[in-house]
């Protein structure tokens, strides 16, 4: 097994923070006393079969699901029903979705630059300049003002990436990033996610991409049926799978 | 052209290429249409002269001899079938704006009230939709005018408010203005208050771009509207005298009567109509996928910017066409005035100068190129207005 190919030192600082997380969908429990740590730099790969609650999880820290038992503390802020905190909150935590979710009626330029100006004040010019920064991070400066619709996939999940970015926030999540891509645009998507871990940035991501865990992650967590099961570094994770479930599912994911 | 038979045989090697197939079938449609119009018109033509009626549009400057229940121009007795016609079209225009604006209104409001999280008050939206979108327009007009209007009190009785404002079974009676000494200085304090309210939009809208900061231009208008004119008429002296209605004898007088048929009809038509534009409106707004306000959330924008600028952009798009046929079916609805003696255009026009002057051929014609060119307006208009913001696709 090659070594985290980007290895570097974690801050001691706690970026997200569950403790005795529980969550309830009617009757059916989701997630099941879900506890989990995050530093400041470190990059998570969440995976497990469908249904598992992945989703939910990421989706419960900034606040697009609720839970219902337990403690989600995000940059030292809590989340409760209070609207503040919740605001607070989404202004530090970007997130990425499978199916992109651009706001179609907008430019390339116009997506990155409504959260700016609209939620952090910012003069058009500055957002702007911000937005054609983060467009040139994700190789795609010279696609500003054309709408979503007019882009490939790949290109529109990085215009996504781009436009979580230009709010300048501290903790990325990903959810199944590259699932709903073609094959051959699957790359310059991981390409720009890889260069984000880099740069430092405290990541989540849901993803089913083996490869992407083993060059970025700092560990690799499996959950089942609303629970962690297991949760080691790549390199562990890969070659010495300790519960039989993990094995299935490697046995599974990696086998085609 | 005679005989379209023929056609296909005589350009057989053609008829292979697609060109010019369809140029064929577009003369040969063409040609069918102006041959059926040809042979009506000259039927007609003979029937009429049999009958003794001549044709052509030389009654209108005759004298109608008939009264109209309301009118928006001087109108009396004496006056042309013209000026007939001019004062039903402008009835059915005052009817159609009225109506498209109050169930615009209405219509969006209920839309959006059905998609709240409030129990009490979706329920009330759905209830509303159901029971006004379920019956017949004509019946509404109908309760509208003889079970709730035709049933209010005789003058004497009217249910008054302050004093200024009277209901009673003759219509509603307003307080009505006329200008005083301080009226033209009040339209250019108006005049200086929008202007105002205008640059400040601007201004507003500059310094968001430029520093990112807010300014409240909603109530800053609203204030500036208020306060300017309000000057002005300190100074210059009052804009207006009232003329409010006043119990003389049976009857009032003084101030504007609105009749209970114009009442009638604008109440029942909105309601109406409203009903269809909030199923519109709703499924417009949930047209928009989740994931959109999921992604505006996730950015931090709060709820009200997400709809000003997330969902109601999208949902416009959805909602336009289905609007712009309500717009259309309220406008020929507006007909329906004449079951209850309103004085539409179809009332007294298509009605009574049609039986006065047996001119059926002229006037129908007249009458449906004025609907043709309201409906073609508002459609253009809706058009127009729906290419602009349409969606850029690849
Ligand atoms: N709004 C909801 N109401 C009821 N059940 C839900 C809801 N959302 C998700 N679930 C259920 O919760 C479980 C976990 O869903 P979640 O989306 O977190 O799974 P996931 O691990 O992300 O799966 P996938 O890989 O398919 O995305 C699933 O069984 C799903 O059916
Ligand atoms: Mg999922």
């Amino acid at each position: 097994m090659t070594e985290n190919a980007l290895k570097h030192t974690l801050g001691d600082k706690m970026m997200i923070e569950l403790s005795g997380v529980n969550k309830w969908y009617g009757e059916f429990h989701v997630l099941k006393d879900i506890n989990l740590s995050v530093r400041q730099g470190e990059r998570i790969v969440l995976c497990g079969p469908s249904g598992s609650g992945k989703s939910t999880t990421i989706r419960c820290i900034n606040r697009l699901e609720e839970h219902q038992q337990g403690r989600i503390v995000v940059d030292g802020v809590e989340l409760t029903s209070d609207l503040k905190h919740i605001e607070a909150i989404r202004r530090e935590v970007g997130m990425v979705f499978q199916h992109f979710n651009l706001f179609p009626h907008l430019t390339v330029l116009q997506n990155c630059t409504l959260a700016p100006m609209w939620v952090r004040n910012m003069p058009k010019k500055e957002a702007d300049e911000v937005a054609m920064h983060y467009l040139n991070r994700v190789r795609i400066p010279e696609q500003a003002n054309k709408y979503p619709g007019q882009l490939s996939g790949g290109q529109q999940q990085r215009v996504a990436i781009a436009r979580a970015l230009c709010m300048k926030p501290k903790i990325m999540l990903f959810d199944e990033p590259t699932s709903a891509l073609d094959p051959e645009m699957v790359k310059e998507v991981l390409d720009t996610m890889i260069q984000l871990a880099e740069s430092g940035m405290t990541m989540l991501c849901v993803t089913h991409e083996m490869g992407f865990a083993r060059t970025v992650a700092d560990r690799v967590i499996f959950m089942d049926k609303g629970e962690i099961i297991e949760q080691a570094p790549p390199e562990a994770f890969f070659s010495n799978p300790q519960n039989e479930r993990t094995k299935t599912f490697l046995g599974q994911i990696l086998n085609h | 052209m005679q005989n379209p038979a023929s056609e296909p045989s005589r350009r057989g090697s053609m008829m292979t290429d697609p060109k010019v197939r369809a140029w064929v079938f577009q003369i040969l449609a063409i040609g069918a249409v102006l041959g059926i119009g040809w042979y009506l018109f000259h039927n007609t033509q003979a029937n009429l002269a049999q009958r003794g009626i001549t044709s052509g549009f030389a009654f209108l400057n005759n004298p109608a001899g008939f009264g109209i229940l309301q009118s928006l121009i001087d109108y009396t007795e004496g006056d042309t079938y013209g000026r007939v016609f001019v004062v039903g079209l402008l009835n059915t225009l005052l009817v159609s704006v009225l109506g498209i604006f109050i169930a615009t209104i209405v219509g969006f409001v209920v839309g959006v009230a059905r998609l709240s999280p409030n129990w009490l008050i979706s329920r009330l939206a759905a209830l509303y939709i159901e029971i006004f979108r379920n019956i017949p327009p004509l019946l509404q007009i109908f309760f509208w005018y003889f079970a709730v209007l035709r049933a209010m009190p005789p003058p004497r009785d009217s249910h008054a408010l302050g004093e200024t404002v009277f209901l009673n079974i003759r219509g509603l009676y307003l307080p009505s203005p006329t200008p005083a000494e301080g009226f033209w200085a009040f339209i250019v304090a108006l005049v200086i208050a929008i202007a105002g309210c205008v640059a400040l939009a601007r201004w507003a809208r500059v310094r968001h771009e430029n520093t990112g900061r807010y300014f409240p231009v909603l109530w800053a208008s609203l204030g500036i509207l208020v306060v300017v004119p309000a000057l002005f008429a300190l100074v210059a002296g009052s804009p207006f005298h009232w003329s409010v209605p006043e119990l003389t004898g049976f009857n009032f007088r003084g101030g504007w009567v609105v009749i209970p048929e114009l009442v009638a009809i604008t109440l029942a038509l909105s309601i109406y109509t409203a009903a269809f534009i909030a199923e519109i409106v709703r499924a417009g707004i949930q047209a928009v996928s989740h994931g959109q306000t999921e992604a505006a959330r996730s950015l931090g924008l709060r709820p009200g910017h997400i709809l000003r600028l997330v969902i109601i952009p999208q949902a416009l798009r959805v909602i336009i066409p289905p609007l712009t046929s309500q717009y259309l079916n309220l406008v020929k609805n507006s007909s329906l005035a004449a079951a209850i003696g309103y004085p539409d255009l179809v009332s007294v026009f298509a009605g009574t100068v049609l039986n006065q002057t047996g001119q059926a051929i002229e006037t129908i014609a007249i009458t449906m190129s004025v609907y043709l060119a309201i409906s073609l307006s508002i459609s253009l208009l809706m058009n127009w207005y729906n290419k602009r913001i349409a969606l850029v696709e690849r």
